[in-house]
């Protein structure tokens, strides 16, 4: 059971930033986080992107905003459970709350920050009919374990960066790679688009294009898919596996069930004053939230995380006095030993 | 600077005439969140970059449309639901000669 002061939902700009100002009052925060890395949308949907209104910067890609801002948390040493997705919410009787991820691992905190962005990122899946009855049995919409593949005849669709690296390196695990794609062109970066144009011209990957995987074959398990490709017959592959790559798009998901008010997706908070749902104890801040006026921009879940601690610090400790102290005069004592603090100034008698 | 009109079909096949500003650099995506035309959070996901294809929809009126970037392309090449006449949202900006606009939602994906 990881145990912490403040449990965040979601590693998106807001939750990184909670991280900073509980570690100004000394609350310790834990992060859970569906994707394999920290930085929610700015890191997986625009990290090479531009942001404007970040204040005092002018300018700023969204990815190194995510390093900037692990950077400022770090003395905070934040844990961190990735790529789990929260799933369950239990209260317990000393209105303290266990969220249990999908992967079974517990956490156990006073508080609980939902700061979930538009929700988990889940994989995108294909229209096709029956393609829900293969999951599990030949069609994967991630890759998890790349061993399973080994000696397998497989079929990847997709277009972007994922599609064009595993299909690379499923070259050396697969017996036969098939790539297919609505276009001849790709989305991914440059040397991936070669090294998949080397494999292909030395028979290594069947590039199958301008094309659409539009049906799935098999009885219990998946045989083959049928491809049709613009204007033609459709064809027949053998193929053990198929792998539709087609990127992710977050939908709110469990959180919808943990008796939430809900409203326009996103959940309703006490904007007057602390950010916190209907259920004492649990927070919404950032993008997942909704208010009178309510604004998704990353400055707003600054904001909002900033209020939240507060309200959190009282709620974990009821009968401690504390008022807010400035940085530049309290300086940033980090968990880790470390301090950091405006310099003393010098003074000097004049002659 | 004038509003010009746009039909705009939503998910559930309903019609809705609209009025549209062409002096606030809005596109067609952002249109159809001001007037909540389809739920909060399956529409315009990232925010308007073509990056995620949630805008898309379907042009059913001959307006002369703005080229397709090559960013916009590729997305709907990893569209789901692409007909001929597909368009993200996102990209199609407000303007005086889009006046008439006939557009369809596609289904959420």
């Amino acid at each position: 059971m990881i145990k912490t002061d403040i449990l965040i939902i979601g590693a998106g700009p807001t939750g990184l930033f909670t991280v900073f100002e509980a570690g100004l009052l000394k609350l310790k925060c834990h992060l859970i986080d569906a994707l394999p890395q920290p930085g929610g949308q700015c890191s997986e949907i625009y990290p090479k992107k531009p942001i404007y209104d970040i204040p005092a910067y002018p300018e700023i890609l969204a990815g190194d905003l995510t390093t900037k801002l692990l950077e400022q948390i770090a003395s905070f040493q934040p844990g961190f459970t990735l790529g789990e997705r929260a799933e369950t919410i239990e209260k317990l009787e000393d209105n303290t709350f266990i969220v249990t991820t999908n992967k079974g691992t517990k956490h156990h905190a006073p508080v609980v920050a939902i700061a979930g962005g538009l929700g988990s990122f889940e994989p995108r899946k294909p229209p096709i009919p029956n393609i829900t009855n293969f999951e599990d049995t030949g069609v994967e919409y991630i890759i998890r374990d790349p061993e399973m593949y080994r000696n397998k005849k497989v079929v990847i669709a997709g277009g972007g960066d994922s599609a064009l690296d595993w299909a690379i390196f499923l070259t050396d695990v697969a017996t036969e790679v098939s790539l297919v794609h609505r276009r001849n062109e790709f989305r991914g970066a440059l040397d991936s688009v070669d090294k998949v144009q080397e494999l292909k011209d030395a028979g290594k990957i069947n590039m199958i294009t301008p094309a659409e995987v539009t049906g799935i074959l098999g009885d219990k398990k998946v045989t083959g898919v049928s491809i049709t490709k613009n204007g033609e017959e459709k064809i027949t592959l053998e193929v053990d596996h198929f792998i539709p790559l087609f990127g992710l798009s977050p939908k709110l998901g469990p959180i919808a069930n943990w008796g939430l008010d809900i409203e326009k997706n996103a959940i309703k908070v006490n904007n007057a004053l602390d950010y916190q749902t209907n259920i004492p104890g649990i927070y919404a801040i950032g993008d997942v939230n909704t208010y009178p006026g309510k604004l998704k921009l990353i400055l707003c879940g600054f904001h909002e995380a900033t209020l939240m601690c507060q309200s959190a610090y009282k709620r974990i400790h009821p009968n401690k006095k504390y008022v807010m102290k400035y940085t530049t005069v309290g300086g940033v004592e980090g968990f880790d030993g470390s301090k950091k603090e405006a310099p003393k100034a010098v003074i000097k008698k004049i002659e | 600077m004038s509003d010009i009109s746009i039909k705009i079909t939503d998910r559930n096949g309903t019609l809705h005439k609209i009025q549209a500003p062409t002096d606030m650099a809005m596109n067609i995506m952002e249109i159809v969140r001001s007037y909540e035309l389809a739920e909060e959070g399956t529409i315009g996901v990232c925010g308007g970059m073509a990056m995620c294809a949630s805008c898309q929809c379907y042009v059913n009126s001959n307006h002369k449309l703005p080229e397709m970037s090559p960013d916009e392309d590729l997305m709907l090449a990893e569209a789901f639901h692409v007909k001929d006449n597909s368009r993200l949202g996102c990209q199609i900006h407000i303007n005086e000669a889009l006046d008439g606009l006939e557009i369809e939602l596609a289904p959420e994906s």
